[in-house]
């Protein structure tokens, strides 16, 4: 496939808005429990703030990838067949559950951990939308596999828990640490789950194939036309254009922008108790993210391309 | 239940492109129109089509074939592009089986482009909706047209009449009787989209056969059926 830049910022902001939501959730629930010692108001509302501009962000980049950017409200209509017609429905639920919980932190309302606890549900529901999108499309088999639930859910905890430390800077240190501490467990899992997505489709063997695309059984066919000489719909939207060796470069600059330096940066600070170096660590595996949002469809092979093989 | 459909018998197709362009035409006006281009008369012209003719060569030299292959919307079944649309703008008619999209409700987001494991839909760059083959729905109930013209005009165009145009649901139309009698196939069987329209496979050439060429390509490997029915063999 030909990554869009639009789908690519829209899954990776709102991934990490909704890990960010799920971790200010979580140190809700934590300082309600006596876990943990108690944290302004303010944190929540600021934190609620940044993923509800995430959330907005991810939904502008959603527009761009429209052609008719002013039906878009017609994209709830579907919501019993079509995944992506619930990920429509389910992102405004969830921003709306956002902006409440922010505003109930801040009038400091008895009903926010209700609220927070709704959002998480929404947010859940909103990362099995998302993923669903691309797990649906049996044919596109690298994208056809759980793991890109897996993958979605913990590659957006794992950078949103870390915002949420780069947001704790501000308040408390300890909080800061401590959700370090869960962003680097998170990204640690997500490295392992990732890891096993590339050993699988490293593996995968296309089922359709040029044979079984025209019907012909003949172990040698060569495509002489495909019909059209200056290119077409299907040359573009398929094919990333890129060579073998730009994807691999990609993968590893994925691998150690989202894992690795952040990991790194992550010890650092624990170590040093430099708390400035987590900000570096989130803009790294953001960045890292985007690679890898991109990699995740140059890597999808349609068997629509079977058909588009060679020009003349 | 109706189900029109095409069937394209690769036997007689010569790759003229008259489908392709009588196709254009048709459908430029009409109910689908236009079907825009870009740069149609510059270095890199591309544009809107519902139809294509490719061509691929099956075998090693000197013992080739050529075989002609348009490619147009299956009209499946069991369309994957369908459930996937989140606006309803793509749909399958419940009286003839025809997969249309409506102009007015598609937001252009491409997912049922995704959703077609044949690249069958192409969105009109110029009016960012996406577009694919009617089976000239605006064409084939048309009680102002002769009843003999009252067909998509891809086949009204064809001088080989290479597509076949009818009912697969009814057992004695002239189409399923092609695919009965000609071993008729689906392609990538392996998704289950159930394709409507189907490709009737090359017959082994009697000239070939005959040792009036050099080497013959094996009738097996060429008939492009998985299963060749043996009836279609010995008939030729």
């Amino acid at each position: 496939m030909n990554p869009a830049w639009s789908v690519i910022f829209l899954t990776t902001l709102i991934g990490a808005g909704q890990g960010l939501f799920m971790a200010l959730f979580g140190v809700d629930i934590a300082v309600r429990l006596g876990a943990l010692a108690v944290v302004p108001a303010q944190y929540f509302v600021t934190g609620s703030a940044v993923s509800f501009a995430l959330l907005i962000g991810g939904l502008a980049a959603s527009f761009l990838h429209l052609g008719h950017p002013e039906r878009a409200w017609r994209a709830m209509a579907m919501w019993r067949t079509s995944w992506l017609s619930r990920e429509v429905i389910v992102l405004p639920a969830f921003m709306a559950a956002v902006a409440a919980y922010g505003y109930a932190q801040a009038t400091n309302l008895s009903c926010a951990v209700w609220i927070g606890a709704a959002g998480v549900l929404l947010c859940l529901a909103l990362f099995l939308c998302t993923a669903m999108i691309y797990i649906c499309l049996k044919f596109l088999q690298e994208w056809h596999t759980p793991l890109t639930f897996v993958n979605f859910l913990l590659l957006g905890t794992a950078s949103g828990v870390l915002l949420a430390a780069v947001l704790a800077t501000a308040v408390s240190s300890a909080l800061a640490v401590a959700l370090a501490v869960i962003a680097g467990f998170a990204t640690a899992l997500a490295a392992l789950t990732r890891g096993l997505s590339l050993l699988r489709n490293a593996q995968l063997r296309p089922k359709s194939t040029l044979q079984s695309a025209v019907g012909i059984a003949h172990p040698k066919i060569a495509q002489k036309a495909q019909g059209a000489m200056g290119g077409s719909f299907n040359t573009r939207e398929f094919f990333h254009g890129r060579t073998v060796a730009v994807v691999c470069a990609v993968k590893w600059i994925f691998l150690l922008g989202v894992f690795a330096v952040p990991l790194v940066l992550i010890g650092v600070t624990l170590a040093s108790g430099a708390l400035q170096w987590l900000a570096i660590a989130f803009g790294v595996q953001y960045a890292g993210l985007l690679a890898e949002r991109w990699f995740f469809f140059a890597q999808a092979r349609h068997p629509q391309n079977l058909y588009y093989q060679a020009i003349s | 239940m109706t189900q029109l459909a095409l069937v394209i018998d690769l036997n007689v197709c010569v790759g003229c492109h008259a489908c392709a362009t009588s196709c254009k035409e048709w459908n430029s006006g009409g109910g689908a129109g236009p079907l825009t281009d870009q740069n149609p008369y510059g270095k890199d012209p591309s544009g809107t089509f519902f139809n294509r003719v490719q061509t691929y060569e099956v075998g090693e030299f000197p013992a080739t074939e050529t075989v002609h292959f348009p490619k147009s919307c299956l009209h499946c079944e069991d369309p994957p592009c369908v459930p996937v649309c989140p606006t309803g703008a793509s749909y399958k008619r419940a009286e003839d089986g025809i997969v249309l999209v409506d102009y007015d409700k598609c937001i252009g987001c491409k997912y049922c482009a995704w959703a077609c494991p044949y690249g069958a839909r192409e969105i009109d760059e110029q009016q960012q909706v996406m577009k694919k083959c009617t089976l000239c729905v605006d064409r084939i109930y048309d009680t102002q047209l002769p009843e003999s013209e009252r067909k998509p005009a891809c086949v009204m165009a064809c001088p080989t009449n290479a597509r076949l145009f009818g009912d697969v649901h009814d057992p004695e139309s002239n189409v399923s009787l092609a695919i009965r009698e000609r071993g008729g196939y689906a392609l990538m069987p392996e998704w289950e989209t159930k394709p409507a329209n189907q490709y009737l496979p090359r017959k082994p050439n009697p000239a070939v056969a005959a040792g009036s060429n050099p080497a013959p390509v094996d009738p097996r490997s060429i008939d492009g059926a998985y299963t060749p029915a043996p009836s279609s063999a010995a008939k030729s």
